[in-house]
């Protein structure tokens, strides 16, 4: 019986001090996934108690496959998530609210960079990012070169830049001006940046009403659609595939395209020419500048709960230090998330990241509540101008039409 | 008799006892045993999802939200206003119309010819066959290329014939018929080997007593080779059909950043119900089209099978 206690006793003694293992899920791409592993096991030297088991999955099944995990009550205890699927996540009570003490409203909104204010959903921040991205060109300097002209900083010089590298006329062209892409990065660019740079607003304060239907909006969409049908600087798909843009941008047949901080890793792998960065060009009459941000968090899931979500937490932070996001920016390429890391010198004047840095003061990220569905009424808005000769006018308004119906049908 | 049905198993001595010593009676039993596999399969794998799927159309089931509330036929409303699904439908049916007649008519043409030749019977016969075992997802990679406007060998030949170039795949007027083209050239191959064995299946003494009698070529093919190819026909007709009114694979990998574009001119409603449940997590509204695809394949299925099924004498 004795022999029995202290058996028990011994069990449960090492049962306490067993380890809590968590799971952590994020989409596969190698960077990411060996710049995790290390930095789970650093995580792991400091915190002995805890274990953390990191799996990946594809990045086209990865929103798939979080969601499905949801019903069935299982999946990750820290989970990463584009910003942008958020409100549906936090809707369906799949994230827990960070725990006020733990993060303050007021140290986040402090320490990161504005735009993560779009993930404040109901005056409670629910998960928090690593890095965040922008938009800056991409230019082809070796092209450049040959046309004899020099970067531009407006939009008119952009144009004038892109007609001089243009070769070929709609629809067979052998190099393009711009590489044109609507479900690229470009869309964002229209509804984020041209509006607000034709002095208008997309979307209500509180998010929930479209506001681009107005004479911005068909300035906005004037503009970036005439960059085909006018100036006829490219075409959207020149090359068949995935990244359309951004591989002919590679295999250096495109002088310009749009682009997110994510694209420097492929372009500087792949690219065999000189290749440059610049800030999103602004307008001559009025110099207002703007850019696109967007980010993907790490947030705890319902899943865990006592010591799981202490642990949790302890992780969460980890993700989030300075530390941890000096890491990620030497190893995977993503400009720290923390308004002090972003905004040193050595970031602010490196050619490669300065012009994406540089966009940060003023990258908005819209509020997504159906990135999918959002997304789609662009992009298909954008075509029926390039594609079938509808009025920008006509386009706005069917986009305005369409997002408004998918944010009425999430806020009623 | 007592002692041999005691030998045969208690279980079913309740039973009475002249059946179960058949022969007949013990195939039977092992028969069903081995049916009730591959069913237990079928019913937890394809009927009670679809049951359920029945069921979830009723309500506005979103998997990311806590509350998944009954909203009677509201789905189907919504769905009858819905432009993209009508959209899908037009496209889907127009895939079939184009599809579903050229495949049926070249593989015919071809299973004739193929008839004729006697050298590389073989070869002839792999080469048309090929396409169907190339993965679909690889070949869709490369007809993107084959009618790239800008670098596909297409417009290169219609270059050289001084033809205007066209859009293929990046126009919304073009890209269904582009598509169409792709399924049909991966089709042709089993449509081929299809009409081989029907047309091997016809006894030669018809065409010998047709010629004979006098009968033109023309008048052979009209006359034995069509009626004779019907089981052979009707079967490609229904087959195909139900391929196409599913199409998914080809579209979904035509167009990958946009799929179903541009501008929605490639949407299948299966592409459509994969973009709802699995883009948007609308799993009622998903499910509300799928019951629908599911009453039309029906109602297609039993008026093909009630029309074109023609019993000849033989």
């Amino acid at each position: 019986m004795k022999k029995f206690l202290t058996l028990a006793l011994a069990l449960t003694v090492s049962a306490s001090a067993a380890p809590v293992t968590l799971t952590y899920w994020q989409y596969d791409f190698a960077t990411k996934v060996s710049t995790m592993d290390a930095l789970i096991k650093k995580f792991e030297a400091q915190n002995p108690d805890i274990k953390i088991k990191q799996e990946t999955f594809p990045y086209d099944a990865y929103n798939q496959k979080v969601a499905s995990s949801v019903p069935a009550g299982q999946g990750p205890d820290v989970v990463n998530l584009f910003y942008g699927w958020l409100p549906q996540y936090v809707d369906s009570g799949f994230l827990q609210p960070l725990p006020a003490k733990d993060f303050s409203t007021q140290q986040i909104e402090s320490n990161f960079v504005p735009m993560i204010k779009t993930s404040k959903i109901g005056g409670q921040y629910y998960a928090l990012p690593t890095s965040v991205r922008t938009l800056a060109v991409f230019y082809n300097k070796d092209l450049f070169k040959q046309a004899r002209i020099v970067p531009p900083r407006t939009w008119e010089d952009f144009i004038a830049a892109g007609q001089k590298i243009v070769k070929g006329a709609p629809p067979r062209f052998s190099v393009l001006g711009f590489g044109i892409q609507p479900d690229g990065q470009d869309y964002h660019v229209v509804r984020e940046v041209l509006v607000r740079q034709f002095g208008g607003s997309p979307f209500s304060k509180d998010g929930k009403k479209v506001t681009y239907d107005s004479a911005a909006g068909v300035q906005a969409m004037t503009f970036y659609t005439e960059l085909m049908t006018k100036y006829k600087l490219g075409v959207p798909n020149f090359f068949p595939g995935n990244n359309s843009y951004r591989d002919a941008f590679i295999a250096g047949k495109v002088g310009m395209i749009v682009d997110g901080s994510f694209a420097v890793g492929a372009i500087q792998k792949g690219a065999k020419f000189n290749w440059g960065v610049l800030p999103l060009p602004v307008l001559k009459s009025n110099g207002v500048r703007g850019n696109f941000g967007s980010y993907w968090v790490n947030g705890i899931t319902k899943n865990a709960k006592g010591d799981k979500l202490a642990a949790s937490i302890k992780f969460l932070k980890f993700l989030t230090s300075d530390e941890t996001q000096r890491t990620w920016l030497d190893s995977v390429g993503e400009i720290p998330a923390s308004r002090k890391l972003s905004g040193t010198a050595a970031l602010r004047t490196n050619p490669v990241y300065g012009p994406f840095v540089s966009g940060l003061p003023f990258a908005s990220s819209t509020l997504f509540v159906d990135e999918a569905g959002q997304r789609k009424a662009w992009v298909d808005a954008i075509n029926t101008v390039l594609l079938q000769g509808n009025s920008p006018a006509n386009a706005v308004k069917r986009a305005a039409a369409e997002e408004q119906k998918i944010l009425d049908g999430y806020y009623k | 008799m007592d002692t041999t049905s005691k030998l045969a198993g208690g279980r079913a001595s309740a039973r009475p006892p002249r059946r179960r010593n058949t022969v007949k009676y013990r195939q039977t039993v092992t028969a069903y045993t081995f049916l009730l596999v591959p069913l237990l399969f079928f019913l937890l794998v394809r009927f009670i999802p679809t049951f359920m799927a029945l069921r979830l159309s009723l309500f506005d089931w979103n998997i990311l939200r806590e509350q998944q509330p009954f909203v009677g036929l509201e789905n189907y409303t919504t769905l009858v206003a819905d432009e993209k699904f009508l959209q899908s439908l037009k496209n889907t049916a127009l895939y079939t119309v184009i599809g579903v007649p050229l495949q049926i008519i070249l593989g015919l043409g071809l299973a004739l010819m193929l008839g004729r030749v006697r050298a590389f019977r073989g070869f002839y016969r792999a080469l048309y066959f090929a396409p169907y075992v190339t993965p679909i997802v690889a070949a869709a990679w490369v007809w993107q290329w084959v009618f790239s406007p800008q670098f596909g060998p297409v417009n290169t030949v219609l270059d050289w014939l001084h033809l205007p170039p066209q859009s293929f795949l990046t126009s919304p007027d073009q890209a269904l018929a582009t598509t169409a083209g792709l399924v049909v050239w991966q089709n042709l191959g089993f449509q081929v080997v299809l009409f081989l064995a029907g047309l091997a299946a016809i006894p030669r003494s018809y065409y010998e007593a047709a010629e004979i009698d006098g009968a033109t070529g023309s008048q052979a093919f009209w006359r034995i080779t069509l009626p004779l190819l019907n089981p052979t026909i009707v079967f490609s007709v229904v087959t195909g059909t139900i391929a196409y009114l599913q199409l998914f694979t080809q579209v979904v990998n035509l167009n990958f950043t946009d799929q179903g574009g541009p501008l929605g001119s490639t949407l299948t409603v299966a592409v459509y119900i994969y973009q709802l449940a699995f883009g948007r997590f609308q799993m009622g509204y998903a499910s509300a089209v799928t019951v629908v695809l599911f009453v039309i394949i029906l109602i297609i299925t039993l008026l093909q099978l009630r029309f074109l099924t023609r019993r000849y004498d033989t």
